[in-house]
């Protein structure tokens, strides 16, 4: 070691530090930008393939890449857009898909009817393990496509299911395929709006089922914008407009989609003119954000729900009125001003008012604060003196926890805690054991925009996330002859005496609607939000 | 001193295994269900469990995950993170931002706190000690998840100095900012260890032989105060690199830097074992080499410390 010049060599370490850290000097702004195209700050997707994504990221990219068979109006009446017309038989139960003819992919393969049926068939396939395969279940032989692990989580693999392919997807011609459901449903169009009901080109697949294992970081799909590179992974997609695109064309020439980790940062860049779009002003800014955006702040509509279900199997809970005086003792407004700070909506109903036959307040009375009237119903009702509200802390939830506890121990003289539990598993564990945690707090988002997406799943007895025990045969028969009913007016009449078999039950208590708090740039106009949370990339357009 | 080196290095790889074998085991015991992060609120299917569980290996005991990830790690395969992303390129991708951001906070940390330091230890009392001591207490005061925010909001977009975030492909005027964030992390310690070195070594008896001798002043200080000065200082350089490396969690996050510590944070949140692990190891073996340069770089400092 030379021991001479100390100074010399850390001098050395210095410039070759600057020089490490300046070597890529040139601006990240680079000159990749096309004329006309616009930035939205999105998170980084978990997956582009369309029967994974379960996530509003990769919703958000997808929407821009694929072109939907149908799309929804501003009252959520689906439309037809890739598809030329979707028919039923009496039934329900056999549906024909015409797609219009003349649509290709980006690749320049023309669209058909096997690029959906493939698609379909690899999402549905049990062993490919997408996240969206639940999108899929209602056609005719999904079930063969699955298959059970013998003894759970131990050594035994899970045998191959029966089979490969849906038995319910008929190719007719190029242009026709039918789609036939295990049992009949009215909403089925609407539900074929889903991301995971996009088509895949040929050249997604290296061989009969299976997907390239690069597809997902430049999907190919038929939609009004083209993968410009791959995706840059936590950096940016950047997508382009494809030439003579049949169907409507967007008004911007190229989106880039940037990726952001944190909120706060990406409102950081919203502020200072780097970003177009932000679709989640982050709650923290939301003070801020009316004097920082002015007029180029919007709220709309989205379809979250929160709710606090009632634990149906304990018998402290079993009288009606004690849940109907629980809610009523609620200020439902005053949480959503002081809390959220208008970024969600007080809910008064069942189902989310934005969805087409839905009433924005069902729940009436029960649904309004008066104490006055809570504290006589509890005390009638012999209510219990102590209650407790289970959420998972890792959701933020806590805030507004601990005001609804005040509000009740305010309005029904009794006591109110709060209770923490790490994970929502951990919550759903719990109740699904019959232990008695109390209220639980629980949300919901819709993947298709009908009344039964709300109804099915949430009360019906065996509804994949009815954890709070709520079992009424007269609500379940309701909502099954409105999901087979032979139309949607008739479809959302029964649905709505289902709901009113809910207010009368009330075995949860509607809580908040969710918004969409999103702010753009001086750069560009005319940005609308969807139910989904996802910018409409049709009606963007750049500010003259 | 060759001898010291693979000694060393020997030791090193004993300090590897231990360490991902602790990381290993706590994240065993804290990952609980990370497939259902995946899916969000939503119940997930037997057979998608099934489908993760056999390519993670996420069903069988402890020792054999360890195993099937020391396999992988002594054939250079990091595996694939919950997302399907091979963990080796998310590395290839993550590091470069990182080394330069790092690399840049030590040299503005290291430069200021050894030119103020300096300063503060020769006139101790004087008024520029005093200033020095309030600001250095100011910075450590504050914790960096308000520093940052803060700077951005002031530096970056109300007096726009700066740009707001970076991305993965930053200049250097880009990761300027969060540099000097980063770097005020480590200053003020940097600085107070200087000053009181140099404060120290002022007194020492070599010092008043080398004055008595006639030295210069400028020799006495910069040759001979400062390169025993410098001594506990270049420890605390090594050591800060590491706290360097942790605070760029906070840092990338606000600045939106795709780094290693924006990608362990994520890791973290969403419960993605085999993410941790990846970025860990490598965090290790960096904790471990700068280290050993650390202790080479005394033996240029001070001749009387040799490594046989």
């Amino acid at each position: 070691m030379p021991g001479k010049s100390p100074w010399k060599m850390v001098a050395i370490t210095a410039v070759i530090a600057l020089l490490a850290a300046g070597c890529s000097g040139s601006s990240s702004d680079d000159t990749e930008v096309l004329p006309n195209s616009i930035s939205i700050g999105i998170g980084e997707p978990p997956s582009l393939i369309p029967s994974n994504a379960v996530q509003v990221n990769a919703s958000q990219v997808l929407a821009s890449l694929f072109y939907p068979l149908v799309r929804f109006d501003p009252t959520n009446k689906p439309y037809m857009v890739a598809a030329q017309s979707i028919t039923h038989d009496k039934s329900n139960k056999v549906w024909t898909v015409r797609l219009k003819p003349g649509f290709t992919f980006s690749n320049g393969e023309p669209v058909t009817a096997d690029n959906y049926i493939d698609a379909w068939n690899y999402g549905a396939y049990g062993p490919n393990g997408q996240a969206a395969s639940y999108f899929y279940s209602r056609i005719d032989g999904f079930a063969e496509l699955q298959s059970e692990d013998p003894d759970g989580d131990g050594p035994e693999k899970a045998p191959q299911p029966q089979a490969d392919k849906l038995r319910g997807l008929k190719k007719v011609n190029n242009l026709t395929f039918t789609v036939t459901l295990s049992e009949p449903f009215a909403g089925w169009m609407a539900v074929m709006g889903y991301d995971a009901f996009y088509p895949l080109p040929k050249a997604a697949f290296s061989s009969d089922g299976v997907l390239n294992k690069d597809f997902g970081e430049a999907p190919i799909g038929n939609g009004p914008f083209k993968m410009k590179g791959t995706w840059q992974h936590d950096d940016k997609i950047v997508v382009e407009k494809v030439a003579d695109f049949k169907g409507t064309i967007p008004k911007v020439n190229g989106i880039t989609w940037k990726i952001y980790q944190e909120l706060g940062a990406q409102y950081a860049d919203l502020i200072a003119g780097n970003l177009d779009i932000q679709t989640t002003i982050p709650i923290e800014n939301l003070a801020s954000a009316s004097g920082d955006l002015g007029d180029r702040l919007g709220r709309s509509d989205s379809s979250s729900f929160s709710f606090v279900g009632f634990p149906m199997y304990l018998d402290k809970y079993k009288n009606v009125n004690v849940r109907r005086a629980i809610s009523m003792a609620i200020n439902r407004e005053e949480m959503t001003d002081q809390i959220f700070l208008g970024s969600e909506k007080p809910a008064t109903s069942f189902v989310s008012p934005a969805v087409e036959g839905a009433r924005s307040n069902s729940c009436g009375q029960w649904c309004e604060y008066n104490p006055t009237r809570a504290k006589q119903l509890y005390t009638a009702a012999n209510g219990p003196r102590d209650i407790k509200i289970t959420y998972n802390v890792d959701g933020g939830h806590k805030a507004w926890i601990d005001a609804m506890c005040n509000q009740i121990k305010a309005s029904l003289a009794i006591n109110c805690t709060g209770s923490g539990l790490p994970k929502l598993r951990d919550v759903i564990a719990k109740a699904s054991a019959g232990e008695d945690i109390g209220l639980i707090r629980l949300g919901w988002s819709m993947d298709y925009p009908l009344m039964e997406n709300y109804l099915g799943p949430l009360y019906t007895s065996d509804g994949s996330s009815n954890y709070y025990g709520y079992k009424n045969s007269t609500f379940d028969s309701l909502v099954r002859q409105g999901s087979v009913a032979n139309n949607t007016k008739q479809a959302e009449q029964l649905w709505n005496e289902a709901e009113n078999q809910l207010v009368r039950d009330m075995p949860v208590l509607p809580l908040r609607f969710g918004q969409n708090v999103f702010g753009w740039s001086e750069r560009v106009t005319d940005v609308t939000m969807d139910l989904y949370s996802k910018v409409d990339i049709y009606s963007v357009d750049i500010a003259s | 001193m060759f001898r010291y080196i693979v000694r060393r290095l020997l030791q090193m790889v004993i300090t590897f295994f231990g360490a991902t074998f602790v990381v290993y085991a706590l994240l065993f015991a804290y990952v609980d269900d990370p497939y259902q992060v995946l899916v969000g609120d939503r119940p997930i299917s037997d057979i998608q469990r099934a489908t993760l569980e056999a390519r993670f290996h996420l069903g069988d005991g402890f020792f054999t995950q360890y195993w099937h990830y020391l396999k992988g790690l002594l054939t250079g395969d990091l595996g694939e993170s919950m997302t399907g992303r091979p963990i080796g390129d998310m590395l290839a991708q993550a590091w470069p931002v990182t080394i330069k951001l790092a690399l840049l906070s030590i040299v503005i940390a290291a430069v200021i706190a050894v030119g103020a330091g300096v300063l503060s230890g020769i006139r101790r009392g004087g008024a520029f000690d005093t200033v020095t001591l309030v600001l250095t207490l100011v910075v450590l005061a504050l914790p960096i998840v308000v520093l940052a925010p803060m700077a951005q909001l002031v530096l970056g977009i109300q007096l726009g100095w700066f740009p707001v975030t970076s991305g993965r492909d930053a200049g250097l005027y880009e990761l300027l900012l969060p540099a000097l964030v980063l770097g005020s992390l480590v200053v003020a310690t940097e600085l107070r260890v200087t000053r009181s070195s140099v404060a120290e070594n002022l007194r020492a008896d070599y010092v008043r032989t080398a004055r008595a001798k006639g030295l210069a002043p400028k020799r006495v200080i910069g040759v001979h105060v400062l390169r025993n000065s410098m001594i506990p200082v270049i420890t605390l350089i090594g050591v800060d690199i590491g706290v360097l490396m942790s605070g760029a969690i906070v840092t990338e996050g606000v600045f939106n830097i795709p780094g290693v510590g924006f990608n362990l944070f994520r890791a973290i949140r969403s419960e993605d074992g085999p993410l941790v692990i990846g970025f860990v190891s490598v965090l290790v073996i960096v904790f471990l080499v700068i280290n050993l340069i650390v202790d080479l770089l005394y033996a240029a400092l001070d001749p009387r410390i040799r490594y046989e």
